[in-house]
């Protein structure tokens, strides 16, 4: 299909070559050295990861080397050669041709990186028209080629229509069909799929891949995702601090990491073998870029650090391609194997602490002249939880299955439309006003956007406190103060921190803050919602650290809501998974995870990227996007996207079977096998 | 989409029975008809007859809101209320305090109103969207710097001294125009080229920074940097993208204003005596003519709703945001 | 007691306003967080140029709020009697400007009269001439001498004003020069610099009037022989009044419904959309111009409820206040509205909803402080919009009374005699240059505060 007449070149030959880069932001005597001095080289056919946490400096390596540095940007010194032309001397208007034409790029956010009033294929022709002369005159039948290419469905259609018709991932592949318009030797994509849900994701990587493999263009990907760069990477570079610190061929990279950033990020990644004890985790934080280094950057949060690091800026060690920026040998790095205190799974008791039976929340659609209810969109529909003292249920899904929802209808912030919830065998969804006022106190919610879940207004203190307050607990406001004195060390955090409003914390500590906020009214039972999900990796291992502890130390429960499968297996209980608006599997987090029978859970699992590059997995791919809840398919919700799909899955809902203890699942496919079997099953406890 | 458009027509219903009790409440309650006769007619100890004979002429003598004496449907129908409220309704505007026909009048003067008020707004929309556009792309330069600084002071100088300073400058030291004055038919351009130039004037400030506004606050978003990384040239990321943008608000702006555009300019219109809607509301003000300053506003009421309309059918024709949901 | 003090409506309001902003000021100084874009309002040089420009106007508008009755002798039992005529500091301070009332129109800095009348010449026989004045320039024995005379005095006056500058920064320098010459040398302190020069040419202009001002009319005399610098500064008060007040009056309602509506949604929400769509489709103009005619109905029909002119016409002010506040809290309305129904769907307020928060504590503690810097913006950004149309209402008689002190009074009364030739300019000159300093450096200092506390707001035009 491709038209690309592949030039002889050794498979060596770098592309792409950037030499001592200094990109500043700001004000010029006091920059943000946002790129500090990076060296790396692209070459043919090949895909570079840059790896790095949150503010490291990988965007902006990204937008200097197409020259598209927001106001106040600027390169200060370097070179970028692009097949040995220099990027930084070329006028502005040269610079127009290479960027989309030899050099294509993708940007993380789909939704709004797309003119939202043209339609997608004039967006595609604009590029065609500038880079493609052979098609400058009739560039339609070259569009909708390149939609094919990218995996559009339907391109003759698509092409006529606007961004906000396409789901996200399909918005993703209109980037990326921008993007090879002008058939590129490099292209770069700025965590391309970071917006995207897991099941997409794995699409839109495994269209970048064939892609490669079509057109032998090398891909320069930007990601904070270990999982990811193991999945696509040949080569990754670690960034830390505005520095890359490491760069290696991606196996040995997962073998053996060699800079103790790099180490200390594998360590604090959760996953199932890491369930019966705490997290590493890194120390302290990414220092500020707005002053020169004289020593390592990383030095402060070290724990290997030696006398010589304290002395100069850390050589790099290796070539060029292959080696680390430190002063020590890899056999003289020692990291502590931490001290992680165990961490014990409590046993599931008889009774539920909280039980949903058959739980409903249908939003109203209005249409017409008297907006009268057309039909519901049923986020929740006909969903049954037990939560356990003590114990951590899992709530999976991807966005727009009604998982957030649901819990927040556990919880009476919306009121159910139907079904019932009991809370220690009182029934929520009947109580009002001053009754389910103080029984608020019982359960709690933790939500995932630590900068909107507190009042910039208010001072820590009063935040940890309103709970009290509203519950009139705590007794005289110096008792109160005392309390929540108390509270924050639990979380982690000094007592001066009373006295400061939440703009003074990091994204984590604001989190704690809000973990202790929760714990001030002493409830039994917290509804976790993504409580990590917008944290780096370093940070998330201390709030699971946390949560785990707490758990263990007052017994809460925890009704966990992510898509993060990683934290599922490191602490969870139980798991169920969701699907438009139902649950269509549940079990035990070891079955759910290694024994899944539902398609969804299967694929689902199948889409997450493992770190670990000789991870080779039966990989499930789910083609299409999730239908709206607004109208759910006839039948099975999944049948449409389900691959093993048979005629009477597009007939009617199956049932939910029980499997073995505990484990349930709802697929016409698994219910066959086990009729006869679900009635020989004995209730055994399960293990654990 | 039909639907939205009926519901928001029907919105218009309760919003104008609304400014209808508004208007008869503050016209007719806060004082009575008895307080407006003693007024107008001037004098301190003006009789009982004169002023029963002023509201007899007016058809201000009726009760206001219930006719205890009259008989069925007329105890509702024959009162100031239904007589001088509810026919506005029917666009029945009735007869002014000088007795004369006020659906006629506006009907007669609307011309000279619109004659001045849509070049105005046409030739004014073309200059500030250049200009604002310009200073968008020459952003964070001096040129921007200085072309703000420039709106700035533009805008903080009251209309009337563009109206007084342009009447002195270009029509009394350089004769360039007659001062003030009309005339019918084709022979009115000689009249109207003076206001139209001031009036476009006036609103470079406000308009070319609002403007601007919009422009930068579309340069900032993703998909700007998007078309930047396909190559475009900045006058196509601008004019393709930004533009294309930017035109919905400035555009649904326009329209929620074209049909009050019938209302005419106030000070324009009465600095260059020009017979339009907007000096006769004036001079039914210095006149105290209550019956016109009643009718006017709830026809301004009406026209501004049917912008409102407008803006929303607008939107739906050029945003495929909307058209297509 | 020499005096006895007068608190007019629109004084009472204007001491509220003070306190008001002065609390706030006093939380805001408490605040560490409050203060941020404060700051950065500091670091503007524009801004704070602007805001020594409005200080000098606040200075002279407060002054004419400090009303009195002077003592008028003392009746039978020894009280003082006092005159029915109420004063101001300002008239105080400006006694000769008010007392130097000439006979009829006469240009700015001229010696004689604007207009040819019969003068008896000291031999008895009559000409028709331009008399000399009876203030303007009455100290010089040649009228030829005027202009040396007047550079004498401006340069003098220059001298006063550099004067009282240094005084002014020795103070703020703790006496120091070394303090001064820091700011001087250090580049972090442009913004001071830059209020330092504006505060130099505005102490200048104070020099230049204490040293003019008594023995000219500056800017010219108008037709009844008042002196226009006098009426300009009297005017200043009744621009602030109209830009500050309106505001203060219609934000209680503003507030109130606007965050109520985002709120609380449902029926709450619709019966507040259609007040305020009803009331907005009404044309401002129509309705200030309806509701003030009905107020003069009124006030015709009830003359003897008044006790003084002046109380009349504060009155008339601060019903247009009043009547200004209905016609424009309802953008003001929207705006919130708007923002309420983004900050309600805010973690922190859900947070609070699963403690069992009331509503009304929700809305003081989560909502309303989180709106104030709209409030602020919007308070801000319409000060310059309601001097400009004080100007226009004036203008078509709906405005303010025609014997309150107004430059849209001024240019009202000045606009007539623009067909006279030549051309009686200096009503018009000062009313623009009074308003124009005072409408342009609010609006650069609106800016600056808008880009600090809100870059993303945009106004609505």
């Amino acid at each position: 299909m491709s038209e690309v007449a592949k030039p002889e070149r050794s498979p060596e030959a770098p592309v792409l070559q950037v030499q001592g880069l200094k990109t500043h932001l700001g004000a010029s005597h006091n920059p943000v050295r946002a790129v500090d001095g990076v060296d790396l080289t692209l070459r043919r056919g090949e895909t570079f990861v840059l790896v790095g946490e949150s503010g490291c400096g990988k965007s902006m390596i990204a937008l200097s080397l197409m020259r598209l540095l927001p106001p106040g940007g600027r390169i200060v010194a370097g070179e970028v050669l692009l097949e040995g032309r220099s990027l930084l001397d070329l006028p502005e208007v040269a610079m127009r041709g290479e960027r989309g034409g030899s050099i294509g790029m993708i940007f993380q956010e789909p939704m709004t990186s797309l003119n939202p009033v043209m339609t997608v294929g004039r967006q595609v022709a604009e590029a065609v028209r500038l880079h493609d002369p052979q098609h400058a005159g009739d560039s339609r039948p070259r569009v909708i080629e390149l939609f094919r290419q990218v995996g559009i469905p339907d391109p003759e259609r698509r092409v006529d229509e606007y961004p906000h018709q396409l789901s996200g991932g399909m918005k993703q592949r209109v980037m990326i069909a921008i993007a090879l318009a002008g058939r590129p030797r490099v292209l770069i994509a700025d965590e391309p799929t970071t917006a995207l849900d897991v099941t997409i994701q794995a699409q839109v990587l495994e269209l970048l891949k064939d892609l490669q493999r079509e057109t032998g263009m090398a891909i320069m990907l930007i990601t904070h995702d270990l999982g990811v760069v193991a999945e696509t990477g040949d080569r990754v570079g670690v960034m830390y601090a505005g520095q890359l610190v490491e760069t290696a061929d991606v196996r040995p990279f997962f073998a053996q990491p060699r800079h103790p950033y790099s180490r200390k990020l594998f360590r604090a990644l959760p996953g199932p073998e890491k369930r019966d004890q705490g997290l590493d985790i890194i120390p302290g934080m990414v220092p500020p870029l707005d002053q020169p280094f004289p020593l390592c950057r990383f030095l402060d949060r070290c724990e290997a650090a030696q006398a010589v690091c304290r002395e100069a800026p850390p050589p790099w060690q290796g070539s060029p391609g292959d080696g680390y920026r430190c002063h020590l040998a890899v056999d003289q790095i020692h990291l502590e194997a931490p001290v992680l205190p165990p961490r014990r799974h409590a046993a599931k008791t008889d009774r539920p602490l909280m039980q949903a039976r058959n739980l409903q929340m249908y939003f109203p659609i209005r249409r017409g002249v008297l907006r009268r209810t057309v039909g519901h969109v049923r986020a929740v529909d006909g969903l049954d939880l037990d939560l356990y003292p003590s114990r951590t249920l899992a709530l999976v899904g991807e966005s727009g299955c009604g998982k957030t929802t649901a819990g927040k209808a556990l919880l009476q912030l919306l009121r159910p439309t139907g079904g019932s919830v009991r809370f220690d065998a009182q029934e929520l969804t009947r109580l009002k006003g001053e009754p389910l006022r103080r029984l608020r106190r019982q359960f709690q919610i933790i939500f995932q956007d630590p900068a909107s879940s507190m009042n910039p207004r208010m001072l820590v203190e009063d935040i940890v406190a309103e709970g009290m307050v509203a519950q009139g607990l705590g007794g005289s406001r110096a008792d109160r103060r005392q309390r929540v004195a108390r509270l924050l060390d639990q979380v982690g955090l000094p007592e001066a921190a009373l006295r400061r409003y939440p703009h003074e914390f990091s994204g984590g500590q604001r989190q704690r803050i809000a973990i202790a906020r929760a714990l001030a009214v002493e409830p039994r039972l917290i509804v976790c919602d993504e409580p990590t999900s917008a944290l780096d990796v370093s940070v998330q291992a201390q709030v699971l650290n946390l949560l785990k502890e707490l758990q263990q130390e007052l017994e809460l429960s925890y009704l966990f809501i992510t898509h993060n499968i990683a934290v599922v297996a490191y602490l969870a209980d139980e798991v169920a998974v969701m699907y438009l608006g139902r649950i269509v599997e549940q079990g035990p987090v070891s079955v759910i995870l290694n024994q899944a029978l539902h398609p969804y859970t299967q694929a689902l699992l199948s889409a997450v990227p493992v770190p670990d590059p000789a991870h080779h997995r039966s990989v499930l791919r789910l083609e299409g996007d999730m239908p709206s809840p607004a109208n759910p398919p006839v039948g099975c919700h999944f049948h449409e996207r389900c691959p093993r799909a048979e005629a009477r899955c597009r007939e009617a809902y199956p049932p939910m079977v029980e499997i073995d203890a505990g484990h349930r699942a709802a697929c016409w496919l698994v219910s066959e096998g086990q009729d006869e079997q679900v009635s020989d099953i004995s209730s055994k406890g399960e293990s654990e | 989409m039909m639907a939205y458009i009926v519901r928001r027509a029907l919105y218009a219903i309760p919003i104008l029975i609304g400014v209808n009790l508004l208007t008869f409440v503050l016209f007719f309650v806060v004082n009575s008809p008895d307080d407006m006769a003693r007024m107008h007619l001037g004098a301190k100890r003006v009789t009982d007859e004169a002023i029963q004979q002023w509201k007899a002429e007016r058809g201000y003598d009726k009760p206001l809101a219930w006719n205890v004496q009259a008989k069925g449907i007329e105890k509702l129908t024959d009162t100031i209320f239904f007589d001088k409220s509810v026919r506005l309704f029917a666009f029945d505007f009735g007869q002014s305090d000088s007795g004369r026909n006020i659906g006629h009048d506006i009907s007669q003067r609307m011309w000279p109103s619109l004659a001045i008020a849509v070049p105005i707004m046409l030739v004014g929309l073309t200059i500030n969207i250049s200009f604002s556009l310009m200073l968008a792309f020459f952003r964070g330069t001096y040129l921007d710097f200085w072309g703000v600084v420039l709106c700035v002071a533009m805008m903080s100088i009251s209309a009337l001294f563009y109206i007084i300073g342009g009447q002195v400058l270009l029509g009394k030291l350089l004769n360039l125009f007659p001062i003030s004055g009309y005339d019918t038919g084709i022979h009115a351009w000689r009249f109207l080229i003076l206001p139209v130039v001031i009036g476009i004037v006036s609103g470079i400030g406000a308009g070319s920074r609002w403007y601007r506004t919009l422009f930068l606050e579309e340069i900032n978003k993703d998909f700007v940097r998007t078309a930047r990384a396909k190559g475009l040239s900045e006058q196509a990321v601008l004019f393709g993208h930004v533009l294309r943008n930017a035109l919905i608000p400035i555009l649904t702006g326009v329209v929620v204003v074209i049909p009050t555009l019938f209302m005419g300019s106030l000070l324009l219109e009465s600095f260059f005596g020009i017979p339009g809607l907007g000096s006769y509301t004036i001079d039914a003000i210095s006149r105290q003519d209550f019956a016109i300053v009643r009718a006017m506003v709830f026809l301004g009421a009406v026209l501004y709703i049917l912008g409102l309309l407008l803006t929303d059918i607008s939107y739906t024709l050029v945003d495929p945001r909307v058209r297509l949901n | 007691m020499p005096f006895q003090p007068v608190i007019l409506a629109t004084d009472a309001l204007v001491y509220l306003l003070i306190l008001l902003a002065g609390i706030s000021a006093f939380y805001t100084h408490r605040h560490e967080h409050l203060q941020m874009p404060w700051r950065q309002v500091g670091r503007s040089r524009t801004a704070m140029g602007a805001l020594v420009v409005i200080g000098f106007y606040v200075v002279i508008g407060l002054l004419d709020t400090l009303h009195y009755r002077p003592a008028n002798g003392t009746d039978a039992q020894g009280n003082p009697r006092y005159a029915t005529e109420v004063m101001s500091v300002l008239d105080w301070a400006a006694t000769p400007l008010r007392e130097h009332r000439e006979k009829t129109y006469s240009a700015p800095f001229s010696t004689h009269l604007y207009m040819r009348e019969t003068v008896e010449l000291p031999d008895g026989s009559k000409v028709r001439d331009y008399p000399r004045l009876k203030w303007g320039g009455a100290h010089l024995a040649d009228p030829d001498d005027a202009a040396m005379d007047i550079v004498q005095r401006s340069l003098l006056g220059i001298l006063v004003g550099a004067g009282l500058w240094l005084g002014v920064l020795l103070i703020f320098a703790r006496g120091r020069w070394a303090v001064m010459r820091g700011w001087w040398q250090d580049p972090a302190h442009g913004p001071q610099r830059t209020a330092a020069w504006t505060l130099l040419v505005m102490l200048s202009l104070v020099g230049l009037s204490l040293t003019l001002a008594g023995a000219y009319h500056v800017f010219g005399t108008d037709k009844v022989g008042e002196d226009v610098f006098y009426q300009s500064l009297k005017s200043i008060r009744t621009g602030l009044v109209i830009g500050t007040l309106t505001t203060l009056v219609m934000l209680p309602a503003a507030i109130l419904l606007g965050i109520m509506a985002g709120y609380f949604r449902g029926w709450v929400d619709d019966v507040i959309q259609y007040l305020y769509t009803t009331l907005s489709s009404v044309p401002g103009v129509l309705l200030i111009a309806a509701a003030v005619l009905m107020m003069q109905i009124y006030m015709s029909n009830h003359q003897d409820e008044f006790n003084s002119l002046t109380e009349r016409a504060d009155l008339r002010l601060l019903f247009l206040c009043l009547i200004l506040g209905v016609t424009s809290w309802t953008s003001l309305c929207r705006l919130l509205r708007g923002e309420t129904l983004k900050l309600r769907q805010l973690e922190y307020v859900q947070a609070a909803q699963a403690f069992g928060v009331g509503h009304f504590t929700t809305l003081m503690r989560h909502i309303l402080p989180n709106v104030t810097h709209i409030v602020l913006i919007v308070v801000v950004l319409d000060f310059s919009g309601l001097v400009l149309a004080e100007a226009v209402l004036s203008y078509i008689n709906i405005g303010v009374d025609p014997n309150t002190n107004s430059w849209g009074n001024m240019i009202n009364s000045a606009r007539l005699e623009l067909a006279r030739d030549p051309v009686v300019w200096w009503s018009l000159a000062a009313a623009f240059v009074f308003m124009f300093a005072l409408v342009l450096a609010a609006n650069l200092f609106a800016d600056v505060v808008r880009d600090a506390f809100d870059p993303r707001l945009r106004e609505r035009s």
